[in-house]
């Protein structure tokens, strides 16, 4: 394994370097006039909150509320999957009985990770927007009509088909981990007078938490770079306010948002070609790149602390 | 067992209780007629019957898959977690049949403690491992566990070697403080009856010997069944020893009967290495 994470490592900081030496070449004036190059500089300091030289409309905004909208999204998407995958994978190592419909389930559950991320998309919006979020619509904000509040793409039902996304990936991840645990502590536990719950959550868990915490991480890892299954089901190209708000909650889950990866995409694509633009793609790509990578450190970091406080010798 | 064998039998129990000095009377367990199959075997114990005496060391001794740790785990109805394992017959413990459906194996396997071949004690401190099964009975009180924690260590000759780093990881320990440290975490819950599966098999003479003389201090408080493949170590540590072969009690004795004068040839052939 260690191969994998040094080399894994590796890749990411080339990436990173490739990107920062094109913003700097760039930044410079590489390939333009010097006037070019004055704006260029400009961008760069200013590029959080206003891009006052970028093409319309992200001159007033900036990319800020892009990044706002990507964290907010996968850290709603890893509230929702966390326990979700925890409990979905517990009950299928702990409690179900071997048999071929669990077998049935597990194969599904693999198979599922290997589903292209844009059908995700499309179920997402065909079922949670569509089916439940117009369901919930005559439910509870039937005063709002026609104009929907849940049954349109948003924040929350992005959040959701990202876990669909990334379930399987912390499912798996947790399952294994169980399964790494030496038969002998769950006898251990048992021999003591455990029912099996307080066997789970007092041993099993504790144990495997790494295993989980990696599955975490993962699916985070995942779901921030993703972009395709977003656009059908709330990312927006522009979104006049953020998805966050000073009351509780705290959080709109209804608004649309923006988000990194699809401002990176439709400015590629659809932005009219002016000065300065390339270096607004790379800036954009660079701070995605490390949005991501902030995402997955501080999970990783929580992870070393599990297998610190749970450290065992290669006893078993 | 004749009558008279009876009379003899609890006559030595007794006075092998008396000269300990015990200060409670452990139950006995009467096993009657208990048969079961795995799915891997259908005739892991067939139709086994004997008393295992109270506040002595019996030693059940065989070769391999005779059967003997399944009996073993039959006290305290480890084999639930076997899927497709059956089992019929009873087991008695002060009246209460312990292999009915009826009985609450929770509350059993507190009564019944368990030590396993292999030391495995949970990834979490020594003081954690320890307060584990008393925490699982709901004591909360920092006093209360400090306490049962210093008695069972303690009780386990673990507490010198130990009580400087309560905090630390159990898995620091060396594989025969380990495997005392289990004992402790079983003895702990307050037992009656100590089941120990090949305790020190996986240990080296010295920690043997220790474990050796911890079950010979224990015996005073607990009624004790340990599983063993080592002959020499049954002779040791065990007042009775009950010999299986093939899912069968073949002979159920005092160990020096067993080991002097058996009364079954297979028995005889065991001991003195022909067979095994």
């Amino acid at each position: 394994m260690l191969w994998l994470t040094s080399s894994m490592a590796l890749l990411a900081v080339m990436l990173l370097l490739a990107l920062m030496l094109l913003l700097g070449w760039l930044a410079t004036g590489g390939g333009g006039s010097a006037g070019q190059a004055a704006e260029a500089g400009d961008q760069w300091a200013s590029i959080f909150f206003m891009l006052q030289n970028g093409p319309a409309p992200y001159n007033d905004e900036g990319i800020f509320a892009a990044i706002v909208g990507t964290v907010t999204v996968t850290l709603l998407m890893t509230i929702i999957v966390s326990p979700l995958g925890v409990i979905v994978a517990i009950y299928l190592h702990v409690y179900a009985r071997n048999t071929w419909y669990t077998e049935l389930i597990r194969i599904g559950i693999h198979n599922l990770a290997g589903v292209p991320s844009i059908i995700y998309g499309v179920f997402g919006l065909g079922f949670f927007v569509y089916v439940i979020g117009a369901q919930i619509d005559q439910w509870f904000f039937s005063a709002a009509l026609p104009r929907a509040t849940l049954g349109t793409p948003g924040l929350l039902w992005a959040a959701v088909t990202l876990v669909l996304l990334t379930l399987p990936t912390v499912i798996v991840a947790t399952e294994e981990g169980l399964a790494r645990l030496p038969p002998s502590l769950r006898e251990g536990s048992l021999a003591l007078g455990a029912t099996r719950f307080e066997m789970t959550f007092g041993v099993l868990v504790p144990a495997a938490m790494s295993s989980m915490v990696t599955g975490i991480v993962l699916a985070i890892a995942r779901a921030a770079g993703e972009v395709a299954p977003l656009m059908l089901v709330g990312a927006v190209k522009y979104a006049p306010a953020l998805p966050l708000s000073s009351d509780l909650p705290f959080i709109q889950v209804e608004q649309k948002f923006m988000h990194l990866g699809f401002l990176l995409y439709d400015l590629t694509l659809h932005a009219p070609s002016g000065d300065g633009r390339i270096a607004l793609i790379a800036s954009i790509a660079l701070v995605l790149v490390f949005v991501v990578m902030s995402l997955t450190t501080f999970a990783a970091v929580l992870r070393g602390r599990f297998r610190m406080q749970y450290a065992q010798e290669a006893l078993f | 067992m004749s009558e008279s064998g009876d009379v003899k039998r609890d006559a030595f129990i007794e006075a092998s209780r008396v000269s300990r000095g015990s200060q409670r009377r452990a139950p006995e367990l009467d096993v009657q007629g208990v048969s079961l199959s795995y799915p891997a075997n259908s005739n892991a114990l067939q139709d086994v019957s004997l008393t295992i005496p109270a506040d002595c060391v019996t030693a059940v001794i065989g070769p391999s898959g005779c059967g003997k740790s399944t009996l073993l785990r039959c006290f305290n109805r480890m084999n639930d977690t076997i899927d497709g394992c059956h089992y019929t017959g009873s087991i008695l413990l002060d009246g209460m049949d312990v292999l009915s459906g009826k009985t609450d194996v929770t509350e059993l396997r507190r009564r019944v403690g368990m030590v396993f071949q292999r030391p495995n004690p949970f990834p979490k401190s020594v003081y954690d491992n320890v307060a584990y099964g008393p925490r699982l009975g709901g004591i909360r009180s920092r006093r209360q566990l400090d306490e049962i924690v210093e008695n069972a260590l303690r009780a386990a000759a673990l507490w010198d070697e130990v009580k400087d780093r309560l905090d630390a990881m159990a898995a620091t320990l060396s594989l025969g403080q380990q495997q005392r440290l289990v004992i402790a975490r079983a003895i702990a819950v307050e037992p009656e009856v100590l089941l120990l599966d090949e305790p020190a098999s996986s240990l080296d003479p010295i920690s043997t010997l220790r474990i050796e003389e911890l079950i010979y201090e224990l015996k005073t408080d607990y009624t004790i069944i340990i599983v063993t493949h080592n002959m020499q170590q049954a002779g040791r540590v065990s007042d009775f020893t009950a010999f299986m072969n093939a899912g069968k009690l073949v002979e159920f004795n005092t160990t020096d009967r067993i080991f002097t004068n058996p009364v079954e040839r297979a028995t005889e052939d065991y001991i003195t290495g022909r067979v095994g």
